[in-house]
């Protein structure tokens, strides 16, 4: 036990010697900056804000970069923050229900307690769930080098099945989906054989269809054209923003309320299809169910602000462990880490903390350092976010675009990605529009080569005996959960509940 | 027999037009067998996958009674502009070069919004460019091409 904890302090320590450089430092300053930037802009949330920012991070090592990425990711998230509590446009749907009662709070004048609330709550939250990180990394990565390809390709259709139970809408659409994204993922050269898959004879797709342009497309451009769709309307606060410092009131009511929303949002982060909007709805929940006065909820009740903002930073963070050490992402943000690490030639999974250790830990120890230039950057600078939130749209997503083609063109230099990016783009404002969900697809496709890789290999192994993803005991277990969870959505009751609940969210 | 929900109708279609296609398509890639799988397997069985499901979606959105009629209203203005100021960005930025063609999206792509102004447009399609020059080309010293093809430009 001892020997454990020497060895985490001195796992940290070299994570820390890691971002400490100058260098990292910058960057992960520069990612929380600029994704704070973007994600304060109403309707775009962390998925968008990374998918848009992509391509700035190639040029870097891979080390900078992902702490780069990390950073853009909770400076998207704070930023989502910011406006749900100034404008009662959420940023992104996981600050929906920071709208409920931090708006509230600002319309009676506490626009400062809350926005301070939700930075030292979200940096608590941070610590926390980093910590847990680093505990949990090294135990998990040593299970999952005991896996072989029957469990790993099961692991995937847990992780794969469980990421629609969470998600909203019909979850046969979703598992649609998911296909679709795993036959997106195949495009390209099989490995094995060397044949072209679904390339139709162009050369630029012999390497599949690039992660940018497709996460651009999704995400970025179908966003943009439905935003477009309808009239802006903001109810931005007019008065000046004022009274940072808690009072000792709201400190000692906030207090549990953020220790609570850690611990549900660290819980929510690990599972499959978990992550920020579902911990920061289970959090609120929670919260008027042990609150003394739960009328005061969508009020301005501090609580109500203090414990989904600090249980979606929890989340964010822990929803890292799944990706670090087993390889499976477990919700879209997480998936697009994953695309990026495969960019920088990196195969996410167990073998990252043995082969590239500097990684590893320098980017648990930036998730630390991120949250606290959080804390230093946001409070001071709201003033800046402030002004950027009238910013009219007309003005602001041509900029978007202009960035998007810039970003897609200069990852290869390559005129295709702009024009697959545009077909993307229209195929995902079909999907906004038929309701389908395109995060399913961005899993599918991340997963793809990996499972199709562990099933030949498990199968080659059986001799062609399809019975050895039940008879070893670790896979039927996942089989069996996913089996599971799928008859938990298909049960009228459980279906109904799990409708409202996300209609109280939408 | 009718349509009860568009949508669900719609994009079980679209999925039956994926499933097969990829379907079609894998068979002409070599199937081998469950122990030895070849390039073919694998997508021939989410193609199928894809294609079943996409015949569920769709059936079940149909009711013999009238019910909901869920339709999925497309507007063409956003959808024109926003992506042919992408595609033709792509077509002019090797013979035309950066600032042309960052100032054709931008305004190209502003005449997607309801409340386009062509004073606006350009006044923004300007300080972008300034913009544009400064970050991408001054600093990251991205590899675009900056002048037009014909005054030497690189293509």
């Amino acid at each position: 036990m001892r020997e454990g904890r020497m060895e985490l302090l001195s796992n940290l320590a070299l994570g820390f010697q890691t971002v400490i450089s100058p260098q990292n430092l910058l960057y992960c300053f520069l990612g929380a900056l600029i994704g704070t930037l973007i994600g304060v802009l109403p309707g775009i949330g962390p998925v968008q804000t990374i998918a848009i920012l992509l391509p700035t991070t190639f040029a870097l090592p891979p080390v900078s970069a992902l702490i780069m990425l990390a950073g853009i990711y909770y400076g998207a998230q704070y930023g989502g923050s910011t406006t749900s509590i100034l404008v009662n446009v959420p940023g992104e749907a996981s600050s929906v229900v920071t709208c409920l009662d931090g708006y509230q709070m600002a319309l009676q004048g506490r626009a400062g307690a809350a926005l301070t609330i939700s930075a030292l709550g979200s940096f608590v939250a941070g610590c926390f769930a980093t910590l847990l990180l680093a505990i949990l990394a090294i135990p998990l990565s040593e299970l999952a080098f005991k896996f072989g390809p029957a469990e790993y390709f099961s692991l995937m259709v847990f992780g794969l099945i469980g990421s629609i139970v969470f998600a909203s809408g019909s979850p046969i659409k979703a598992i649609g989906m998911i296909v679709l994204g795993l036959l997106l993922g195949v495009v390209g050269t099989d490995i094995t054989s060397g044949t072209q898959r679904f390339s139709f004879g162009i050369p630029e797709l012999t390497d599949g269809i690039g992660f940018v342009p497709l996460a651009m497309g999704l995400f970025g451009i179908s966003e943009i054209i439905k935003s477009l769709e309808r009239k802006e309307k903001r109810e931005i606060l007019k008065s000046k923003i004022s009274g940072f410092w808690l009072k000792k009131k709201d400190l000692r009511e906030a207090a549990p309320a953020v220790a609570r929303g850690t611990l549900t949002g660290s819980l929510l982060g690990i599972l499959p299809g978990g992550g920020a909007i579902l911990s920061s709805f289970i959090s609120y929940m929670l919260e008027k169910k042990v609150s003394r006065k739960p009328e005061s909820f969508g009020k301005g009740n501090i609580c109500g602000v203090a414990s989904p903002e600090s249980a979606n930073n929890a989340a964010a963070q822990t929803s890292f462990i799944p990706l670090l050490t087993l390889g499976i992402p477990p919700n879209v943000v997480i998936a697009m880490m994953a695309g990026a690490m495969m960019i920088h030639g990196i195969q996410p999974g167990p073998r990252v903390i043995s082969s590239n250790p500097e990684l590893f830990w320098g980017v648990i120890a930036s998730m630390w350092v991120g949250n606290l230039m959080l804390v230093i950057l946001n409070l001071p600078l709201i003033g800046i976010w402030v002004r950027l939130l009238t910013v009219p749209y007309r003005v602001l997503y041509p900029a978007i675009l202009l960035f998007c083609c810039i970003g897609i063109y200069s990852v290869n230099n390559n005129i295709f990605d702009i024009w697959l990016t545009a077909i993307l783009g229209f195929l995902g404002y079909l999907f906004i529009k038929l309701e389908c969900e395109p995060a399913p697809l961005i899993l599918g496709f991340v997963l793809g080569p990996m499972m199709e890789e562990n099933l030949r290999r498990g199968m080659l192994l059986s001799r062609g005996d399809p019975s050895i993803f039940i008879t070893r005991p670790l896979s039927l277990a996942f089989l069996l959960m996913a089996v599971a969870m799928l008859v938990v959505i298909a049960v009228p009751a459980i279906h109904r509940k799990r409708e409202e609940a996300f209609h109280e969210e939408g | 027999m009718q349509i009860k929900n568009h949508k669900d109708f719609n994009a079980g279609l679209l999925f039956i037009l994926f499933g097969i296609a990829a379907t079609v398509s894998a068979k002409s890639y070599p199937i081998g067998t469950a122990a030895k799988m070849g390039p073919g397997y694998f997508p021939f069985i989410l193609g199928f996958m894809l294609t079943v499901l996409g015949f569920v979606i769709s059936l079940k959105s149909l009711s013999k009674g009238r019910g909901v009629r869920k339709r999925a209203l497309i507007r063409f203005r956003p959808v024109v502009f926003v992506l042919s100021s992408i595609v033709l960005f792509g077509l002019l930025l090797l013979p035309l070069g950066l600032p042309l063609s960052t100032f054709l999206l931008i305004l190209i792509s502003s005449m997607a919004s309801d409340e386009f102004k062509m004073k606006v447009a350009i006044l923004n399609a300007f300080v972008l460019l300034i913009v544009v020059l400064i970050i991408f080309v001054y600093f990251l010293q991205f590899q675009i091409p900056v002048l037009p093809a014909f005054l030497g430009g690189r293509t």
